[in-house]
């Protein structure tokens, strides 16, 4: 699976390259892991100030190296001011006060919605080149994901189920981003197939009744919950070890960034060894 | 003899009942064959890895329980006495969380008991020393609402402090305790405990009856209160801890289902042990199907549960006792 490999690597293709435009706004803080990732791709030297703590999280982001290059904030309003920005990256559901509490000491708030499909991402790469000001690298960077994600698309042939199993056995419907994730890997989703379609906690024993040709499970965190232990749970474990179950890194599947194709990339490599 | 009888027939009913419903719609035949066969992968791996260990660990929290219960208020001459209401539940969920969030459960199977068994081993102590050997109601029931909160307070503390995302919603699961997605695992770093503590409380039967004579004489009859005091602190910690461990805190077992019993013993603790055992049982495995009957998608936590159930036998309690309340 070289072409996988080589994606792996080509992914953080980073599409900064132009001056910023002369209306840009020159001190931008990101206070949201995904706004984050996107502002990174794209913002000009200098023009990013600081990015949120979570990116410095090697469990969640997968830009651990370009965030050290910023400072980190904690997403707290007072934090944020301090550090004379003229705007601010937030998701739809950052902190409703600390938006608040910006907007009226006057900050610009931009609030990016969640990705829950590939055209999400499309849009979300373009809105955030037109508030930085980086029309041209946005669109860069969408041509990029559009060619990765062609070559990624799967031959025709079988196509396996897949479960995704979170802690508390969460699983994600078909309004998911994980969703198209499968999909675009040339799995199914195990559970909508099955008719469940939206996301919430299923009872183990339903799941296990699916006996999906493969189990994807949630990242483990440090130190310890029983919300995880379901995911070590005997029942699941006779299926993971018969059909070689993953554990796929959170940092890929969360936002809606380029970054999805790593996971997809990586799901089409288990498949092709199934 | 015949009460045990039909308290051990309608625990292996509710023991039917808890392996026979869940939520994955299999049908009866299905779950026998799965079960019993091991025909039809799926149907196996859902009788034998989740259903069955949930009835196991519903029978042996239970038993332990209802026992810890009985021996208690036997030992203090008290009905009000029960591991739950005066926080050694608590604190064994407080010496399980501390283990599981510094990471030593994962590396040693033990520790996890272990650790739930001293949190209960102390809070025991504590409230010993603290009630006195007569165990006077107030001093009882005040010792443990400050030995209960601070235990609460503590576990909470500690989940809050973790570095995993997850932790800190499980103060519930803690504080309320429930079965469900339970496995063998569980079944395994608990019933060593159990027996151990089943063993101690039951051994207790005589001296707790000539205990009802009282200390004086007791002692005229050759049973050390002392020694009775050390081997129902061990009991109690072993059990409750134990099935702290793997449970939570199931709170109000050990209050109601003696106060049901006593009148169908007379006022024998010796018989009140085994029958409370066997009620505790069938409690807790009726409530866990209760749990899963009324909200089956919701995980309703067995303790909100037995609180339902318990709080107005504990009010009924303070209601009756309140002539000594003072």
């Amino acid at each position: 699976m070289a072409l996988g490999v080589a994606l792996l690597c080509a992914a953080p293709a980073v599409a900064r390259a132009d001056g910023p435009a002369a209306d840009a706004p020159a001190r931008v803080v990101s206070m949201n892991l995904c706004t984050d990732q996107l502002a990174m791709l794209m913002a000009a030297d200098g023009q990013l100030l600081s990015v949120s703590h979570i990116a410095f999280d090697p469990l969640a982001s997968p830009m651990v190296e370009e965030a050290g290059r910023h400072a980190r904030n904690h997403g707290q309003a007072e934090e944020i001011f301090a550090m004379q920005p003229d705007l601010v990256l937030a998701g739809v559901y950052s902190d409703p006060y600390t938006v608040g509490l910006l907007r009226r000491l006057g900050v610009e708030v931009v609030q990016f919605p969640l990705e829950t499909d590939f055209d999400g991402i499309r849009s979300n790469i373009l809105k955030m080149g037109d508030v930085l000001g980086q029309e041209a690298a946005a669109r860069r960077v969408v041509a990029q994901f559009d060619t990765d994600l062609a070559a990624l698309r799967p031959a025709d042939g079988a196509r396996p189920s897949a479960l995704l199993h979170y802690a508390n056995n969460y699983t994600s419907g078909d309004k998911s981003l994980a969703h198209q994730i499968l999909l675009a890997a040339g799995l199914v989703n195990a559970t909508t197939e099955a008719g469940i379609t939206a996301a919430g906690s299923v009872p183990l024993e339903r799941l296990v009744m699916l006996l999906p040709d493969l189990v994807i499970s949630g990242q483990p965190y440090p130190g310890a919950s029983r919300a995880e232990e379901v995911l070590r749970h005997p029942a699941l474990r006779d299926l993971q070890q018969r059909q070689s179950g993953a554990t796929l890194a959170d940092a890929e599947w969360v936002c809606g960034t380029p970054f999805v194709l790593r996971a997809v990339a990586r799901l089409v490599d288990i498949r092709e060894r199934m | 003899m015949a009460l045990r009888l039909s308290l051990l027939m309608i625990v292996a009913a509710l023991f039917a009942l808890s392996v026979l419903i869940g939520p994955a719609g299999l049908s009866l035949g299905d779950t026998l064959r799965a079960l019993l066969l091991g025909q039809g992968e799926a149907a196996t791996l859902v009788m034998r890895e989740i259903r069955l260990p949930r009835a196991i660990l519903a029978v042996l929290v239970g038993a332990s329980l209802g026992l810890s219960g009985a021996a208690m208020q036997g030992f203090l001459r008290n009905p009000l006495a029960e591991p739950g209401l005066i926080g050694v539940s608590g604190s064994a969920a407080l010496g399980a969380v501390i283990v599981l969030q510094a990471g030593l459960a994962a590396t040693w199977w033990l520790a996890l008991p272990l650790a739930a068994l001293t949190g209960a081993l102390l809070s025991v102590l504590l409230i010993l020393l603290l009630a006195g050997p007569r165990g006077s109601s107030l001093t009882l029931i005040l010792a443990g609402i400050a030995i209960s909160a601070l235990a609460g307070a503590m576990t909470t503390l500690v989940l809050n402090l973790s570095p995993n995302p997850f932790a800190a919603s499980e103060v519930v699961f803690w504080m309320m305790g429930s079965l469900s997605d339970r496995s063998f695992d569980h079944v395994w770093i608990a019933l060593p405990f159990m027996m151990i503590g089943w063993a101690l409380l039951l051994s207790l039967g005589r001296p707790l009856d000539v205990l009802t004579l009282g200390e004086d004489a007791a002692a005229t009859m050759g049973v050390a209160t002392g020694r009775v005091r050390m081997v129902l602190v061990l009991g109690i910690a072993s059990c409750v801890g134990a099935a702290t461990a793997v449970a939570g805190a199931i709170g109000f077992v050990g209050l109601v289902v003696p106060h049901i019993l006593r009148p169908f013993v007379g006022a024998r603790p010796s018989a009140l042990l085994w029958a409370s055992a066997l009620g505790g049982a069938a409690m807790v495995l009726a409530a866990d199907l209760a749990v899963r009957l009324v909200l089956p998608d919701r995980d309703l936590k067995l303790g909100v549960l037995m609180a339902i159930i318990g709080a107005p036998f504990f009010l009924h309690l303070i209601y009756k006792t309140r002539g000594e309340l003072r």
